[in-house]
């Protein structure tokens, strides 16, 4: 039997963000964006998507500029999708760390 | 002859440059430096132009005269680098091989990057102060100013020298004040970051200071738009700030000759080895000042530490000795507050800015995240020391790697 984890078994740091991003999964995101009180769309998920894969490849989660320029959203339209503060709260759902840049 | 090539001949590279004449063998190492300006800023100096407290020509000299004669230099911009064949090609037509490549390009402001930013007020009331053209710009502004609401904005992080703004706003405040004027300006101070630094403590301490001094800090403001007709800026997420005199730190990004050799990030930064200064892609690249991605402050204090580790491990490199993991992300800055004060911070990846003293343990002379008049004057002295102790590649008695000792844990104003 496989046991999935859900939302009450990740563990969060005092901002929100997931501590250990591989417990994530799409249920996991789901349950996330209700406690952020956003409905995931397939544009959310267009971007919730191009933020694991950045993970993937480089360790981090994608920074604001990386998303606009390389995933097909527009900043407009992140802002919309995510209002208070897209690349954080797109990291947030996509279960990762708090973007870097801010130095 | 082997070649060490060296791009940029700014801060970081001329003491690359003049650190390395010493140490490698002239019969066995020619060393060049490719810069595409003749002139060497002393950019610390441009936070005075607009006040008047510089003038333009105090912040500068020729690069001839600060980089060793056992360098030569090119004045040409770099068309293209090509790691893989260890060579570089030059606007001047030149192709220049290389056995080791230095690479320290900077950053430059990017006032292109904000929808309506070089729209009508571009030199007119709105204005830039990283170039020195911006800041005698914004000097010849200023003189006959009549007041007004002053708007600073950083439109993006990471920034050159993040300190900068709030040197800004808080010298505005004492311009003013000197003038006779300050009642009849409005200062607001707008940025992308959750409070007025980057790091929490020292952002509290600034935040009290900002208060005191009766500038408004607008968070968190992330810029999408400047409407020059209507003198306002606007913030993707609807807010918006109306100015009479916007002064904006533009989105600073490598140079275009890192984009187009494809050796950068979103914001053409060099993914670099944090603590070796090493290319992450090519063994034979080493990395330093503004131009690296690296998570620490972009700022002359950083270049200064990280030369002695990029000069280490390149004559590590040539004896073929792994390179030693020596840099530790540390900063320092001192920060003018006006009235002939000024705060200073040190700081590094791992520890955030803390009270204390600098560099002597509980003695100073420099006050750690406090207001003195003892920093003030280590900020005007540092121009001597930078054009006489630190591009000449003399010893300056301080460490490369931030230390704990005489700091305080906790910020008194805080606990």
């Amino acid at each position: 039997m496989v046991l999935t984890k859900t939302i009450d078994d990740v563990k969060f740091n005092a901002e929100g963000f997931m501590v250990d991003p591989k417990e994530w999964s799409p249920e996991i995101a789901a349950a996330i964006a209700e406690r952020e009180g956003i409905q995931l769309t397939e544009r959310h998920w267009a971007v919730i998507n191009f933020a694991r894969s950045e993970y993937d490849k480089n360790g981090e989660a994608p920074t604001l500029r990386s998303i606009t320029k390389n995933s097909g959203v527009d900043t407009r339209e992140m802002y919309a999708l995510f209002p208070t503060g897209p690349a954080k709260l797109a990291a947030k759902l996509a279960g990762l760390g708090k973007p870097t840049g801010c130095i | 002859m082997n070649k060490l090539l060296i791009l940029g001949g700014g801060t970081a590279g001329t003491m690359v440059a003049n650190k390395l004449a010493k140490k490698l063998d002239a019969d066995q190492w020619q060393i060049t430096i490719v810069d595409k300006d003749e002139v060497h800023y002393y950019q610390p100096g441009f936070i005075y132009v607009p006040f008047g407290v510089y003038r333009p020509e105090d912040t500068h000299r020729t690069k001839r005269r600060v980089v060793s004669k056992r360098a030569d230099m090119v004045f040409s911009g770099i068309e293209v680098i090509e790691p893989q064949a260890n060579r570089v090609r030059l606007d001047n037509g030149q192709t220049l091989p290389y056995d080791i490549l230095v690479i320290a390009t900077g950053c430059e402001i990017r006032p292109d990057q904000i929808q309506g930013m070089l729209d009508g007020g571009w030199k007119k009331n709105v204005f830039d102060f990283y170039t020195l053209e911006g800041a005698s710009a914004l000097n010849k502004f200023l003189e006959t100013w009549e007041g007004g609401r002053l708007v600073l904005n950083v439109a993006e992080m990471p920034i050159k020298c993040p300190v900068a703004p709030l040197e800004f706003v808080f010298l505005a405040d004492w311009y003013f004040t000197r003038r006779g004027m300050r009642n009849k300006v409005d200062i607001t101070y707008a940025t992308p970051l959750p409070g007025a630094f980057t790091k929490p403590r020292a952002s509290a301490a600034l935040a009290d200071m900002l208060k005191t001094k009766g500038i408004h800090t607008e968070a968190e403001f992330n810029i999408g738009q400047v409407d020059s007709g209507k003198q306002a800026i606007r913030s993707w997420d609807g807010r918006e700030i109306p100015y009479d005199l916007l002064i904006t730190i533009p989105t600073n990004m490598g140079v275009k000759a890192i984009e187009s050799s494809g050796m950068g990030d979103d914001l053409n930064y060099i993914p670099t080895d944090k603590h070796t200064l090493q290319s992450r892609t090519y063994e034979n690249v080493w990395v330093l000042g503004d131009a690296t991605n690296l998570p620490t402050s972009k700022a002359g204090s950083v270049a200064h530490f990280e030369h002695d580790v990029v000069v280490e491990n390149i004559l590590r490199q040539i004896k073929g000795i792994p390179p030693k993991p020596a840099f530790d992300g540390h900063a320092n800055c001192f920060i003018e507050t006006g009235f002939n004060k000024g705060v200073m911070i040190d700081f590094n990846y791992e520890v955030e800015p803390l009270a204390g003293t600098y560099p002597v343990p509980y003695f100073g002379p420099f006050g750690l995240l406090k207001e003195t008049p003892m920093n003030h004057l280590g900020k005007l002295s540092f121009r001597w020391i930078y054009w006489n102790i630190l591009m000449p590649g003399r010893h300056l008695p301080v460490s490369n790697q931030m230390s704990m000792k005489g700091k305080q844990k906790l910020v008194p104003s805080l606990a």
